[in-house]
């Protein structure tokens, strides 16, 4: 079987249009540059960051118990509740949902869970024309990708880009490019299919298990005018994205928008409890992996992510080939921690896209330990997924090496000394990626230890 | 098996052991709460005023909208020219110009204002409006979120939300465009 | 104080001045160090490729050289990040390692350094030292600044230390990655320099020799003038080769 593209391919892919590469790098450094300013703000934002993992803590490890108080509590406020195993369980639900109510016309707003189902393909391949509204993914959608990124879909994607795609989808003007102009069109556009829908699709960024309802953050209203003027309203969300109080709340939105993009918080931060009078809510509470992953003791406090973004935005790898050199739903650190959990064979290059810099743990807001994450994955893969033969072979003759001070000193000797004597052509051909672009050490005369045996140790 | 079960007995057999829930501490905030909350609401893109009479608010409206606008206010304060319970269904608000409406608290680090469905009337309201105005009193000013949830109670209401400015996007090319879905305006009247 | 040094593999077939210069500074410092001779490698390489049970080998060598010493000292923050997490972690009462800025500034609180350096330096913080062992304050935290290789430095007379846009980006070297991910870690690494050259950089240090490998490598084949020192032959008054 050949195995699919390794991110390191993709990358390399992208990063021959230097030009949009670096711009990808700069925009999204001044995103997490914008982080920075907006976290040194709250003098109690390490105390934040602590709270809201021992929260997550609390939550992965009680998780049975609060969605049963979730679900009798959102039941009491008359949201109907349903359960699905797996994303195929999760589309049906939508689906029948949508049958039962003739539901012609839907919206959706942003719900990575959706994209992580499928949703779409499968609501499309029904008849149903889902229209995105969230601005970037309806951009995206045009434009028939998946998003590149959790927070901003469409960052991949230059203005000039964008500009062609709505002249070709909404009528704009050839060639323009305003930011202002292509949104105003994108606005009338998604007006009308706001007022026009039946039903309305969200995502949910919590759900508040004493309370039975739950939280819906964005910057457009795109969520809210779906919702409100629709008469379903169905919210999708993974069964980890549970908190246990209202009042966690307050640790939890001080950090998503400033971890996200640097804003002190979304500019719509809706609390959903009860439909609106003769409307229905439906809330479908999914697995599709998680408490898989739940007993992965290495693994389990990936459960704990908040979707902010943050740690793709720091990360110098993720900046550098972009979302989709990942071709996993959740691209970046975090996403390269949970997809090899979905399929280890189709992820198995995910865990080596990283150099372990740790940046993506200390900006985590939930303290996820991603950098070690990572390390533990390609522990698992080297045995349990696709076997690289030819790398297996080299790590475990250099252990052997290393194992054994003589041969280690003769290999070193040896080293030094063909690397000193051979042709430039034998050590930077093309099979030698160290050597594609950068030379290796010159060659000292003696080693340490010689110098050492010489100088010290009489 | 039922799905939720089968996911709930797969959690049982999964889960680690309990780990412990923390309190809450306080975090009190120093400082002009008005100052804070004046500059907070402008990075989120909008605008706050402290107007000490009604009659400043009716000025500004005179000023920036016309009477043939759709101007509709839940508030005593200042009025529209358009009943809301002429509104049956949110899409009767499809053509409002400006929803004026009362704020319940406001948060200074942020400029998030809580608006639950109560002081709405129809959840569409201060989504569907080409412009937002809030009033809110300013000993309705609170440090930052953890007092607003120890203010609040967010069941008590169907729906509530925070809304700290405008409707915005910046997803091309990060150019912050304001008026994506909802108002291209939000001011907020801080009153004595 | 029993001391011991512990010499990362690459260090020790290539770079010796590195290691030379941190034996010395130990030495000057008045600290009694012995290297033993039957040192390679923490194992890291193979450890961080996936493939831990391969550098299991190096690592009992590893405690077995250093079992009778109170301190290891290394100059390098990744092998030491690896032997502390990896090798000495589970040892009860054996060694305490440390890198070598960390030694000098935590254990041996070193004030004055007799060294004088009239270049313009760029310090790469390298991130395992960085973030793992905490040897200055990640972009990242929000907590007080500390910065222990530059606290050093700034001892160091005539220095003329820059201020980096990226003050502790990643340059992409990551031990196999740079072989692996060969394109990311070249463009990584050539940002990197960018930086530096902006500033208008000569040499570039750092507490890793590894990060300055790859970096080194990049400039000698762009034929670029800037220079790489481990911080520990600046320490030591070495002056840049040429
Ligand atoms: S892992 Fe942490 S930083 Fe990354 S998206 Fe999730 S919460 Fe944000």
């Amino acid at each position: 079987m050949k195995l699919p593209q390794t991110h390191a391919d993709a990358a390399a892919e992208f990063l021959k249009d230097t030009d949009r590469s670096h711009w990808h790098d700069d925009t999204l450094w001044h995103v997490r540059s914008k982080r920075d300013a907006s976290a040194q703000k709250i003098p109690e934002w390490e105390q934040l960051r602590t709270l809201a993992s021992q929260i997550k803590d609390h939550v992965l490890s009680n998780l049975d118990t609060l969605l049963l108080q979730f679900e009798k509590n959102a039941q009491a406020n008359g949201i109907e509740v349903l359960w699905a195993k797996d994303a195929q369980e999760h589309n049906e639900h939508v689906l029948r949902i949508l049958e039962e109510n003739q539901v012609k016309q839907l919206v959706k707003s942003k719900s990575i869970l959706t994209e992580e189902c499928g949703l779409n393909h499968f609501l499309e391949d029904k008849g149903y024309d889902v229209v995105d509204t969230d601005l970037g993914e309806r951009i995206i959608q045009f434009n028939k990708q998946v998003p590149s990124h959790i927070v901003m879909p469409a960052i991949h994607l230059k203005k000039k880009e964008i500009g062609d795609i709505f002249h070709k989808h909404l009528g704009t003007e050839a060639g323009s490019d305003d930011p202002q102009y292509l949104t105003e069109a994108a606005r009338q556009h998604l007006r009308q299919k706001f007022i026009q829908a039946h039903a309305a699709i969200t995502g949910v960024n919590f759900g508040i298990a004493e309370t039975g309802g739950f939280v819906v953050c964005t910057n457009e209203g795109n969520a809210d005018m779906g919702t409100h003027l629709a008469d379903i309203h169905i919210a999708c969300m993974g069964i980890e994205k549970l908190i246990p109080r209202a009042a966690d709340l307050g640790v939890f939105l001080r950090l998503l928008a400033r971890s996200a993009t640097g804003q002190s918080i979304t500019n719509y931060n809706s609390h959903f409890h009860r439909p609106r009078k003769d409307k229905k809510m439906y809330l479908i509470l999914v697995d599709n992996g998680r408490t898989k992953q739940l007993g992965r003791e290495d693994f389990r406090n990936s459960l704990k992510c908040i979707r902010c973004g943050a740690c793709m935005n720091t990360c110098p790898i993720y900046r550098r080939s972009s979302g989709f050199s990942y071709n996993s739903t959740v691209p970046g650190p975090i996403g390269s921690i949970l997809s090899p959990g979905m399929d280890l064979k189709k992820h198995s290059t995910l865990p080596f896209a990283s150099t372990l810099c740790g940046s993506c743990s200390d900006v985590c807001p939930v303290k996820i330990n991603i950098h070690e994450q990572l390390y533990k994955w390609r522990q698992v893969i080297t045995k349990e997924g696709p076997s690289q033969p030819s790398k297996k072979w080299a790590m475990r003759f250099g252990g052997n090496v290393m194992s054994k001070p003589k041969l280690f000193d003769l290999m070193g000797k040896m080293a030094r000394k063909s690397l000193s004597i051979s042709p430039r052509g034998f050590v930077y051909n093309s099979f030698n990626a160290w050597g594609k672009h950068r030379e290796l050490p010159e060659v000292p005369k003696e080693s340490f230890k010689d110098w050492y045996k010489k100088n010290r140790n009489k | 098996m039922s799905s939720k079960e089968s996911i709930l007995a797969a959690i049982q057999k999964n889960k680690p052991d309990l780990l412990p829930l923390p309190e809450h501490p306080e975090f009190p905030v120093e400082g002009d709460l008005v100052e804070r909350y004046k500059s907070s609401i402008k990075s989120n893109g909008g605008e706050a005023l402290e107007v000490s009479d009604p009659a400043e608010i009716r000025d500004y409206l005179e000023l920036h909208f016309q009477d043939s606008q759709m101007i509709l206010s839940l508030s005593e304060v200042v009025k529209g020219n358009y009943d809301i319970a002429l509104a049956e269904d949110p899409h009767d608000l499809e053509h409002v110009e400006l929803a004026i409406l009362e704020g319940e608290w406001g948060v200074a680090e942020n400029a998030a204002i809580w608006l639950p469905e109560e002081s709405l009337k129809h959840r569409a309201l201060p989504f569907i409006a080409q412009h937002l105005i809030v009033l809110l009193k300013k000993d309705r000013l609170l440090g930052n979120m953890h007092e607003v949830y120890q203010s609040i109670n967010v069941s008590d209401s169907g729906y509530g939300v925070f809304i700290a400015g405008p409707s915005k996007t910046a997803d091309i090319e990060q150019s912050l465009v304001i008026g994506a879905h909802g108002p291209r305006s939000m001011t907020v009247f801080l009153l004595d | 104080m029993k001391v011991g040094l512990f010499i990362p593999c690459y260090v020790e077939q290539f770079y010796p001045n590195a290691a030379i210069a941190s034996l010395q500074l130990l030495e000057k410092a008045g600290v009694t160090v012995e290297y033993p001779l039957e040192q390679t490698c923490c194992g890291q390489p193979m450890a961080n490729s996936g493939y831990q049970q391969y550098g299991e080998g190096a690592a009992q060598l590893f405690r077995k050289n250093f079992e009778a010493y109170d301190y290891v000292v290394c100059p390098s923050g990744s092998c030491t990040l690896h032997a502390k997490e990896h090798i000495l972690s589970d040892q009860e009462g054996g060694p305490k390692i440390y890198e070598l800025c960390e030694f000098l500034t935590d254990v041996l609180q070193v004030k004055t350094l007799d060294a004088s350096f009239p270049f313009r330096v760029g310090l790469h913080a390298s991130c395992h030292g960085l973030r793992g062992l905490h040897l200055a304050k990640p972009s990242e935290l929000m907590i007080p600044e500390f910065n222990k290789p530059l606290g050093l430095l700034e001892m160091v007379k005539d220095i003329d230390l820059v201020q980096l846009t990226r003050k502790d980006e990643c340059c992409g070297f990551g031990g196999t990655f740079a072989v692996f991910e060969e394109a990311v870690s070249v463009d990584m690494g050539r940002d990197r320099i960018k930086d530096h050259e902006q500033q208008g950089v000569q040499v570039i240090t750092g507490a890793d020799m590894s990060c300055l490998m790859h970096l080194e490598g990049l400039l000698r084949r762009e034929k670029k003038t800037i220079k790489v020192m481990h911080i520990a032959e600046i320490l030591n008054g070495h002056t840049p080769e040429n």
